[in-house]
């Protein structure tokens, strides 16, 4: 498998996995925070747990590149090099977010970032992923698309039209799955008869590997190799990250419930993906604990700023701001 | 004004759309085009014919039975520059492509802050006569004009259609363009060279006193044939085609209000909540004390569209349903 390589991978870059998991989770415990304290809005879907997959993912591809992303947007904005203070902006619904409030936690986008699209309808953004590496292959500018999405997405049929378009065009593409085991709140094993969405990549006819969602150098390794495929116009691929989302489908809790079990929700977070690199980086001394302290701390502080930004940026006036933006006016 | 050798050329409505591809196609790059069966084949009904053998396949696009991604398709290129027309080969499919269409290309804009910006164009074609039965032959527009950010254009003739199909591909937001199926061989006047007709503009096709129709795709040249037979009994008819569905120029159809203080609106879908319904609601609100008679729609049964010939001609509207419309308003029936 392509992720036993023993790639070399620069400091450089380990220092900027690690910076983007950070930059996700801290963000999201603040989000979090925020949400059960009402100041904001709506429902949340918080990233937390997953964060090897979309900074691993990320760091994969340069910076034009595009992605599609989820319900559970947050961590692959932050990822694709999203700021804080239009993030926090836009949750609270404030006119400086990314989306000047309207679209909130769930259409959070960048599209100067090549960021497609949170989307609030499962699979959704993967037909749309798919017109963007169409676009790239048609204008063979060498850039790639990775659409990311759930287990839960690959049981929707606009999914499978879209694996299967993306692979007959051989469009540059990859296909990036978040298995948290769950669709919501229902376990995998209730809603599918195989294990590994993996799987499913031969039905399209584009090879699919498995890996460790919580091991951000599994995941950077495989998206390495899948972008390149990708970039030298091999068609598409599919990554399976095996994952877990510590808080429930949507909202500030996850434990203590029906649908799975807090023995189950401790047993990943033992296996959490910063921890586990942090413990990694300190081995191999490339990263002592001291600087990965300052590192959170330094990320906080942004975090914090942007919280300020947040709640004294003004909200969107619907005398004015209601009808503008359904529509692009002529030039 | 003469009479030019260029204004006479007449050529039919699925031709000029054939045309006003191609023209478009020459002319940006950025364009191409995407559908199921349009590119080697042409076409179910030949309207993509030709396209793929000049313009490769690279831009007249086969792709597979997945009206999802199709719109995803364009959407997704759209979203990062290109300029696309995709294909859904009947209206109907429409319903296959909600999500996509009304969730994803119409909201986008808004829902990024205005950042998005969607130069797409969905062709499609609409309407019954061909014997295509429920799901091969409906009208749904109503659907459509209720979403916010779209764009709906149902043009009634060859010479609106190239004017209207160019003002969509070069116009930057979702567009809907249908074709009525049962007036692909009609034939009108058609300048070569591309124009465009504003989008939200309608046309008034006839000038009249006593009432006014408002006809909407293939009714309006149903309506035109109900107005000769009026003004036999004396009736003048003012004909409005909005051309446009949404956004719906009601400017137009309100000072028509003014004039002749009776409206008839005629559509080929069902009558229960369609555009019908918006349009008599939007004059009711601005030109109440105008009316003489209750507005009337002209439209399908509730029942979907039947196969037997039999029944498909008594649920479209006609000519002499839509006279007896008029008759209605004036209160000359017996």
């Amino acid at each position: 498998m392509a992720t036993k390589e023993q790639t070399k991978i620069s400091k450089e870059v380990l220092f900027d996995l690690h910076r983007r998991m950070v930059r996700i989770r801290l963000l999201e415990e603040a989000a979090g925070q925020l949400a059960s304290e009402a100041r904001i809005p709506g429902f949340i879907h918080l990233y937390v747990g997953e964060e090897a997959v979309a900074a691993g993912g990320c760091v994969a591809l340069k910076e034009e590149d595009q992605i599609s992303s989820t319900h559970r947007g947050h961590g692959h904005l932050v990822a694709k090099g999203g700021e804080f203070k239009p993030m926090m902006a836009e949750f609270m619904g404030k006119a400086t977010g990314y989306c000047k409030g309207k679209g909130g936690s769930m259409h959070i986008s960048d599209l100067d970032l090549g960021m497609l699209g949170a989307n609030g309808i499962v699979g959704a953004g993967v037909p749309i992923a798919v017109g963007a590496a169409f676009a790239n292959k048609y204008k063979n500018n060498g850039l790639v698309t990775m659409a990311f999405f759930g287990d839960g997405s690959t049981n929707i049929g606009a999914f499978h039209e879209a694996a299967n378009m993306a692979c007959a065009l051989h469009l540059p593409i990859v296909f990036m799955c978040e298995n948290n085991e769950y669709a919501e709140y229902t376990a995998r094993e209730r809603v599918m008869a195989i294990t590994d969405v993996a799987d499913r990549a031969a039905a399209y006819g584009m090879p699919g590997v498995i890996v460790d969602g919580m091991d951000v150098v599994a995941v950077y390794e495989a998206a390495r190799v899948a972008v390149a495929r990708a970039r030298n116009g091999e068609g598409p691929s599919m990554i399976e990250c095996k994952t877990y989302r510590y808080y429930d489908h949507a909202g500030v809790s996850g434990l203590g419930r029906t649908y799975r079990s807090d023995e189950e929700v401790q047993e990943w977070m033992e296996r959490d993906p910063i921890k586990l690199f942090e413990a990694q980086l300190a081995k191999a001394k490339v990263m002592s604990e001291e600087e990965a302290k300052e590192i959170h701390a330094g990320i906080q502080a942004e975090i914090d700023e942007a919280i300020e930004f947040a709640e004294n940026s003004p909200l969107p006036d619907p005398e004015v701001d209601m009808l503008t933006d359904v529509y692009t006016e002529a030039s | 004004m003469a009479v030019t050798e260029q204004e006479q050329r007449i050529i039919r409505y699925n031709d000029a759309f054939n045309e006003t591809l191609a023209e478009l196609l020459r002319e940006d790059p950025d364009i191409f085009i995407a559908g199921e069966d349009v590119g080697r084949y042409g076409g179910v009904f030949q309207s993509f014919a030709g396209l793929n053998a000049e313009f490769g396949d690279e831009r007249i696009v086969d792709t597979p039975i997945a009206e999802q991604a199709i719109i995803g398709l364009g959407i997704g290129a759209a979203a990062v520059g290109l300029r696309p027309i995709v294909d859904l080969m009947f209206m109907d499919f429409v319903m296959v492509s909600m999500d996509q269409i009304a969730n994803q290309a119409a909201k986008m804009k808004y829902m990024f802050g205005g950042k998005a910006k969607l130069p797409l164009t969905i062709t499609t074609t609409g309407g019954a006569g061909l014997g295509a039965a429920a799901q091969h032959s409906q009208s749904l527009e109503a659907w459509l004009i209720h979403v916010p950010g779209l764009k709906v254009v149902y043009p009634s003739n060859p010479y609106d259609l190239k004017g209207l199909l160019v003002s969509c591909v070069r116009d930057d937001n979702p567009t809907i363009f249908t074709l009525h199926k049962a007036m692909l061989g009609s034939k009108g006047h058609v300048p070569e060279g591309l124009y465009e007709i504003p989008l939200g503009e309608a046309n008034v096709v006839r000038e009249g006193t006593d009432a006014t129709v408002v006809a909407i795709g293939k009714m309006v040249s149903e309506a035109q044939k109900a107005a000769e037979a009026l003004s036999e009994e004396g009736i003048e008819v003012e004909i409005i085609d909005p051309r446009t569905l949404l956004p719906f120029d009601m400017d137009t159809v309100i000072q028509s209000a003014k004039k002749t203080n009776r409206i008839v609106i005629v559509h080929e879908a069902v009558k229960n909540g369609g555009i019908g319904a918006e349009i008599s609601a939007q004059i009711q609100e601005q030109a109440f004390d105008y009316l003489d008679a209750p507005v009337t729609r002209v439209a399908a049964p509730f029942a979907p569209v039947p196969f037997s010939p039999a029944l498909e001609q008594s649920y479209v509207p006609n000519a002499e349903s839509i006279a007896k419309g008029v008759r209605d308003v004036l209160h000359r029936n017996t």
